[in-house]
């Protein structure tokens, strides 16, 4: 699986670096380095719902309150 | 409102645009041969003898819109139609002296080239003077002045010269592509050479980004430029011209200045490698010291290489003050990560080619890198990043001892010290353009208030140090491994 969080300006402003450790850290907890690929990328064309992410193709808006909600309900269960 | 500094720059910015307006309608070649006519139109001439030698010329700036001469591996040439032959007089005394009785000139003159004529005044024998200059410095009047073109005058690696039919001639074994004769000669007849048609061309062929998408990468000397707009303005303006999405040349300084902290401290004694005019003097000039350049790549080409590591796909083109960067990135470890570079100057034609005006535009965000990327912009910025980094990687027992020097003749100096190990530092930070890269030749505007714009674009950072600024992309990196 991978993550892809926008840290291009617009997302860097509302908190992708934040979302970044945060989504680190959960996958360390969870013992999952083997299997989620964390990746960036400049922009995503959808400023306006920053902290964009992907999982795999599927668009989420994160903001780092968010995060582990996230992670809980959208990415743990699509881990194989 | 103002755009640009002189009538020259205004000239070259006319036929960039209207090449880059047929260009995005794919009637470039279809209306080619109209261009001279568009730009001069009419009967009488505005700059030279004739409309027909003002036209004949605009076709010769209508072949460097288009890239130039594809034979000549130099990015910098000389148009040598335009060039006005100016007289090579060097030092001469005019009509200003009074024919005094104190004679300083005369004292002062090394090698006896000074003598008087029968109404005292001053006359200089060229077969004994040096063109030191210590004359005119002395002279109360003032009378004596240097009649040294002013390409040659600027050209401080000594690559122009007066060729046989008398204009002006580049040595591209000499010549650093700094671009400071582009923007002195009066008369527009050295210029950098364009790829906005590579731009376009790739701005097109990425269908509105879908089939790749196109980076613009910023040089943080843009806080500097387009001051009849605010930044945001120009943000938004690059993404309406059709570029995927804007990134900071400053957060690859960021990387630069934290690598280049660890460079330092594990060899002694370093040279800098981002400017490419300063590596490319060392290169031809000093190649004895050319093993102490900084292994880092350029903060342009850092960033560069990151999107393609983000983007393997995408289009990568670098946008700011320096002509220079269009033969960095032709250079084998460069090229793969940027695929083209503007200046300031085509920016602002490709935005009028299109009809965009910025000052009318919302404003978008341009926020990645730290205070100290950001500097990198004027003279010392570079120094006082590499400083913090030093601290904030917490390096004890190592004492930092910076050489800052912005033109060549300062860098000059330096480096000739450091050649006979007699300079006082470990670290030169070597800038060809006079003032930083907000002296570049492809800025629109040279002003003193740039430095301070460039201060006051850093402090409005978000990120503050050099270690925040490059938390994410470290935290990426690990998360790949």
């Amino acid at each position: 699986m991978k993550i892809t969080v926008c840290i291009g300006s617009s997302c860097h402003l509302k908190g992708s670096k934040a979302v970044v450790s945060e989504l680190q850290q959960l996958i360390a907890d969870n013992n999952l380095k083997d299997k989620i690929e964390l990746a960036g990328t400049f922009c995503m064309g959808r400023c306006q719902e920053g902290v964009c992410v992907t999982v795999d193709d599927k668009f989420y808006s994160v903001s780092p309150e968010k995060t582990k909600d996230f992670f809980v309900n959208d990415v743990m269960p699509k881990v194989k | 409102m103002r755009k640009f500094d002189t009538k020259v720059q205004h000239l070259k910015y006319k036929v960039l645009r209207e090449v880059a307006r047929l260009a995005w309608k794919d009637e470039l070649y279809e209306h080619i041969l109209d261009i001279p006519q568009t730009i001069i139109p009419g009967k009488v001439p505005s700059m030279r003898c004739c409309v027909f030698k003002e036209r004949a010329l605009i076709g010769e700036r209508v072949k460097l819109a288009m890239g130039g001469d594809k034979n000549n591996p130099n990015v910098i040439e000389v148009i040598s139609d335009a060039c006005d032959e100016c007289p090579v007089g060097g030092y001469n005394v005019t009509d200003t002296c009074r024919g005094c009785l104190a004679h300083r000139c005369e004292d002062v003159c090394k090698r006896g080239a000074i003598t008087f004529d029968e109404h005292q005044k001053a006359h200089i024998d060229k077969s004994k003077c040096i063109e030191c200059g210590a004359c005119a410095k002395v002279c109360p009047y003032g009378a004596i002045m240097d009649f040294k073109r002013p390409c040659e005058r600027s050209c401080k690696v000594k690559a122009i010269s007066m060729g046989p039919d008398k204009t002006a001639e580049i040595d591209n074994e000499k010549c650093i592509s700094c671009g400071a004769c582009v923007y002195q000669c009066p008369f527009g007849a050295i210029s950098d050479k364009s790829f906005i048609l590579d731009v376009i061309k790739f701005i097109k062929e990425s269908n509105g980004n879908s089939s790749y998408k196109v980076y613009a990468v910023v040089a943080p000397s843009i806080s500097s430029q387009f001051t009849y707009a605010k930044l945001g303005q120009v943000i938004t303006g690059i993404k309406e011209l059709g570029f995927h999405t804007v990134v900071e040349a400053a957060l690859g300084a960021d990387i630069v200045s934290y690598n280049e902290a660890k460079e330092l401290v594990e060899k002694g004694f370093l040279t800098s490698s981002c400017c490419p005019a300063f590596v490319s003097y060392i290169q031809k000039f000093f190649p004895d010291l050319a093993k102490n350049i900084s292994h880092n790549l350029s903060p342009a080409a850092a960033i560069s290489k990151y999107i393609k590591e983000t983007d393997p796909t995408s289009k990568v083109v670098f946008i700011g003050p320096c002509t220079a960067k269009k033969m960095e990135f032709q250079k084998e470890e460069v090229r793969p990560y940027i695929d083209s570079v503007i200046t300031f100057e085509e920016l602002q034609a490709l935005f009028d080619s299109k009809e965009l005006d910025i000052t009318t535009m919302k404003e978008d965000v341009l926020d990645n890198a730290s205070y100290y990327g950001r500097i990198f912009a004027r003279s010392c910025g570079l120094t006082d990043a590499v400083r913090e980094a030093l601290k904030e990687q917490k390096v004890e027992n190592f004492e930092f001892k910076p050489v800052p020097c912005d033109g060549i003749e300062q860098c000059r100096i330096a480096l000739l010290k450091a050649g006979k190990n007699m300079l006082d530092g470990n670290f030169v930070e070597g800038m060809a353009c006079v003032g930083g890269c907000i002296g570049g030749a492809g800025c629109l505007t040279h002003g003193e208030k740039n430095k301070a714009e460039v201060d006051k674009y850093g402090r409005e950072a978000m990120e503050k140090t050099i270690t925040d600024a490059l938390k994410t992309i470290h935290m990426i990196k690990d998360g790949d491994k």
